[in-house]
């Protein structure tokens, strides 16, 4: 997935890998600064990577870490051999630690923030001891979210990313949602890890930023508090359905689609109002009748859809509720749609067959299991 | 003096409550010591490893009411193992054991065993008050021993507790003739809890003043124990989800309208917000309105029932009510004393909804503002200036900056100027905590100007050795120091460790102090303990004395070192 990043291939785009190399090695550099291995202010070691990364004379210094890093691939050129990032960190690592410890200047200050986000927590011995205290999988996922994050942080430092971009065919919103989880994950068990990985997500100027990786006890909020605050927020907006103040915002799929979209179902007062509005949106697009409220037995009402279905449109619009299951848009009144409708997804007719007779199915078994 | 007859001596101590005045007291002289220590009821011990319990009950036989803590501070941020220590099950055993007729236990992050629970249940006849504050360790199996076997149980208060929650039964183990409860506090639990049960204590505790309830007791039960308890001055709601349109609201509207005696209101675990409005009736009186674990309560539903508490002296909330919603209470709120805003996200600092503004806003409005608890997303020094202008009456001052080693976002400058500002102007503050990018030069500012300062948290601050000293010269009534992530180190550690003697604990965590430091203190102060908490084994092989440490807490002690430390702490 890191053609840059193995660096040496193409003689003709060598500048530009070297380049991406010390940009993803920067990501990298900032990303183990993130863990602990800047200065105290955070600033004249960044200033001192930025310096290191583009002025010629470190060139070299970069080519012979990147050849090394070359070297120590196990896999094929082009596949991502977990030891890379961390030989590269590690020498990188070494390579900081020759730099001054406090800053000399004030005014570097300014431009070695690149962004306000810049999660810097400012402990330089710290972070070996980070690197020696990780566990592989922490670091693996850790690495893997380098990779995809790596333009980003060039583009702060301004280093020239757009093409890398393209290059590493990076996709940011899969980045979040790696990211997202993983915190997810780690977020109840971070007692007793070390340092668990920062996320690049000083580098997210631009783009909607992945979810920050924790420092241990940080924010100092008591772990009760936290725990609940995490139990509450399953049970009210999912990640997906994320309510603003006056705002409930779900994504929306079309199968088929090549991305996806995001509606306000504050917005509309009635299905009517939501349909025709996701018509707008996904134009080639039909949902035909979803305007029953249930006033129909349940049988009947499944039939009719499946009437529906079958004669009508091409496409049928379900949701995700809150319970995970994957129902048709229509049958419930509008409030208790939004209350529960945590994703939209327009789906192929054909599939939603496949829904309706589960439905029944599941219908069956609960009604046998009654008697 | 001397011609007093001891019973009047005794009789004028009585008057004086606080613990620093009878510990001050009790060194005056041999007779005064003397009747003090025989007439004292209420012992507060502030490290539960400070002095051990039988000393504490040589001292004072006439003890009733025992505050213990534990853990340190950090512990509550996951950076203290689990088993480090803070058991309360010697403490209890030997207050069994002796003829002390315990009356009150208060803990705060000490662990407690069902097994601890159910010996003090049965050993003090008139035992009559429990709170637990961040503690861990015990099932409901404990909580139902003490329901049945404490007879004249007046308070049963837990806070924000992990308890295994093995469901329901413990509140049917108050007996019938259990008459006394005055307060009772679950709202930390988890599991379900028999509601029949909980109608029926509700109907026969006449005196019941505060009433907490957990997620799991719904509305209608809410509405019947309203009913049955107008009297009650503290209502923590637990669920408060319902059809807005249904009976069951309607009987809640008249049941909270008959308590006019409601000052506090916490809660509202889960809540639908349109349906506040029962709630407005009470809100003009309300003194503490704490929604901090209400994450469904927000916008303009929330400032609805903000500009409904004139009266209001403290308000915990989350951040979801943003810098709008505190010009809100900025204007509404006139009595407000202590605030609280908690992250509601806090692992998105962009998600923060407050920023320096609101703190500025609410510092405009409400002058008598003294403690602040603040997550915020940033804050400038301009800000903090002109807080500080418009309340110099903090006493305590904690600022989290949820993004570590934030500058300030305008000026790109560290925010010492802005702290600076703060203790200068704030001549009686007690505590702080800092956040945010900060300087040796805000330490600078705390040493000279924090005469009356007794905590102080740091995290991720400072550039020198230099920061420390500041601290440690300067604060003369600094009793607690926490620090993480700074670059302290031997030299700053070892400059007066006879300082150390003055204070209960210092933590120092991911900082630069060595192994050799650590040891060297140790071996200068016999009367303090010397932790070092280090699970990854590296001390097992590696005792290098340059070796950093990874954690190190020292306290001052009478009675040497511990014996029930686990593996990974040294006591040096």
């Amino acid at each position: 997935m890191s053609p840059p990043l193995l660096g040496v291939e193409e003689g003709g785009q060598n500048n530009v890998t070297l380049l991406g190399s010390s940009g993803s090695m920067d990501s990298v550099c900032q990303n183990n600064a993130e863990l602990k291995e800047r200065n105290y202010m955070g600033l004249s070691d960044c200033s001192s990577i930025d310096s290191s990364v583009v002025t010629p004379g470190s060139d070299d210094s970069n080519v012979s870490l990147n050849l090394k890093a070359t070297e120590l691939r196990l896999g094929l050129p082009g596949s991502q051999s977990p030891e890379r990032n961390p030989e590269l960190c590690l020498l990188s690592s070494a390579q900081l630690d020759e730099k001054p410890l406090f800053p000399l200047h004030p005014s570097s200050d300014g431009h070695c923030f690149p962004s306000q986000k810049t999660v810097v927590s400012g402990n330089k011995r710290g972070f070996s001891d980070a690197m020696d205290g990780f566990s592989e999988g922490n670091f693996l996922s850790n690495s893997k979210k380098d990779v995809m994050l790596t333009p980003r942080p060039s583009s702060n430092l301004g280093l020239k990313s757009g093409s890398m971009l393209e290059n590493l065919g990076v996709q940011p919103t899969k980045a979040k949602e790696v990211t997202n989880q993983k915190v997810v994950k780690d977020s109840p068990h971070a007692a007793n890890e070390t340092r668990p990985n920062h996320n690049a997500s000083a580098n997210n100027n631009s783009e909607a930023p992945a979810s920050k990786a924790q420092v241990v006890g940080w924010p100092p909020i008591r772990s009760f508090r936290k725990n609940s605050l995490a139990t509450s927020s399953k049970n009210t907006d999912e990640v997906d359905g994320k309510a603003g103040p006056d705002a409930l915002f779900v994504k929306v799929s079309m199968d088929g689609a090549p991305y996806l979209r995001k509606v306000d179902l504050k917005n509309y007062s009635k299905y009517q109002d939501m349909s025709s509005a996701l018509e707008k949106m996904f134009s080639c697009f039909t949902i035909g009748q979803c305007g029953s409220h249930g006033t129909l037995g349940r049988e009947l009402l499944s039939e009719s859809k499946l009437k529906d279905l079958l004669h009508g449109s091409e496409y049928v619009l379900t949701y995700e509720d809150k319970d995970g299951d994957w129902m048709l848009v229509g049958d419930v009144p509008w409030e208790m749609f939004t209350d529960t409708c945590k994703r939209l997804r327009i789906m192929k007719s054909s599939d939603a067959i496949g829904l309706v007779i589960n439905g029944w199915i599941v219908e069956l078994i609960e009604m046998e299991d009654r008697t | 003096m001397n011609y007093f007859p001891d019973e009047v001596l005794e009789h004028v101590f009585d008057f004086i409550t606080s613990h620093k005045d009878r510990n001050s007291v009790s060194l005056v002289c041999k007779s005064w010591y003397k009747i003090e220590r025989y007439s004292r009821q209420r012992v507060f011990i502030g490290n539960c490893y400070s002095i051990s319990p039988e000393r504490l009950i040589a001292r004072f036989p006439g003890l009733k009411s025992l505050t213990l803590k534990g853990k340190p501070h950090f512990a509550d941020f996951n950076l203290v193992p689990h088993d480090w220590g803070g058991f309360v099950y010697p403490w209890i055993k030997a207050l069994a054991k002796s003829r002390i007729g315990l009356e009150e236990l208060r803990l705060k992050r000490m662990v407690v065993s069902d097994e601890s629970l159910e010996l003090l249940s049965k050993s003090f006849v008139n035992f009559k008050s429990l709170v637990l504050v961040s503690c861990e360790g015990f099932t409901t199996d404990g909580l139902a021993a003490i329901a049945a076997n404490c007879r004249f149980l007046r308070e049963l208060d837990l806070q924000e507790n992990e308890v295994d929650d093995h469901r329901g039964h413990w509140l049917s183990c108050f007996p019938e003739s259990c008459t006394s409860l005055i307060s009772l506090n679950f709202a930390c639990l988890r599991g379900e809890v028999n509601l029949g049960a909980l109608e029926r204590l509700v109907s026969r505790s006449p005196n019941l003043k505060s009433l907490r309830l957990n997620r799991a007791v719904p509305l209608d039960t809410l509405q019947k124990l309203l009913m049955r308890a107008p009297q009650l001055v503290d209502l923590g709601i637990g669920s408060y989800v319902h059809d807005p349109f249904s009976e069951a609201y309607n009987k809640l509207k008249i049941a909270i309208q008959r308590c006019k005696s409601i000052r506090s209101l916490s809660g509202f675990l889960e809540v639908a917000p349109h349906c506040m409005s029962a709630i407005y009736p009470i809100c003009g009186n309300l003194t503490f309105l704490n929604l901090s674990y209400a994450p469904g309560l927000h916008g303009n539903k929330l400032m609805k029932l903000i500009q409904h508490c004139r009266k209001l002296q403290r308000l915990w909330i989350l951040d979801c009510i943003g810098d709008k919603g505190l010009g809100v209470v900025a204007l509404t709120c006139k009595e407000l004393q202590e605030l609280r805003v908690f992250p509601s996200d806090p692992f998105e600092a962009e998600n923060a909804a407050v920023t320096e503004e609101g703190l500025v806003l609410v510092s405009a409005g409400c002058p008598k503002l003294n403690s602040l608890l603040y997550f915020c997303q940033q804050m400038t020094n301009a800000a903090l200036i002109t807080v500080a202008k418009n309340c110099p009456n903090f006493i305590r001052f904690r600022l989290c900056i949820l993004d570590p080693m934030k500058p300030d976002p305008v000026t790109n400058q560290p925010l010492d100027e802005g702290f600076g500002a703060i203790v200068q102007s704030c001549k009686g503050l007690k505590r702080l905590s800092l956040s945010g990018h900060l300087t040796d030069q805000v330490f600078l500012y705390i040493g000279m100007y924090a005469e009356q300062l007794e905590m102080l948290s740091i995290a991720f601050a400072a550039n020198s050795d230099k920061g420390m000293l500041y601290v440690l010269n300067g604060c003369k009534k600094l009793r607690k120091l926490e620090i993480r992530d700074c670059p302290f180190g031997d030299a700053a550690l070892l400059e007066d460790v006879g300082k150390y003697e003055t204070m209960r604990s210092l933590w120092m965590s991911s900082c630069e102090v060595t192994l050799g430091g650590c040891k060297s203190v140790a071996e200068k102060m016999p009367s303090l303990n010397v932790e070092i908490i280090d699970e990854s084994e590296q001390m097992e092989f590696n005792l290098d004395d340059k070796q950093k440490v990874d954690k190190m807490y020292l306290y001052r002690t009478l009675v040497g070192h511990r014996k029930d430390a686990p593996e990974y702490v040294w006591i040096l």
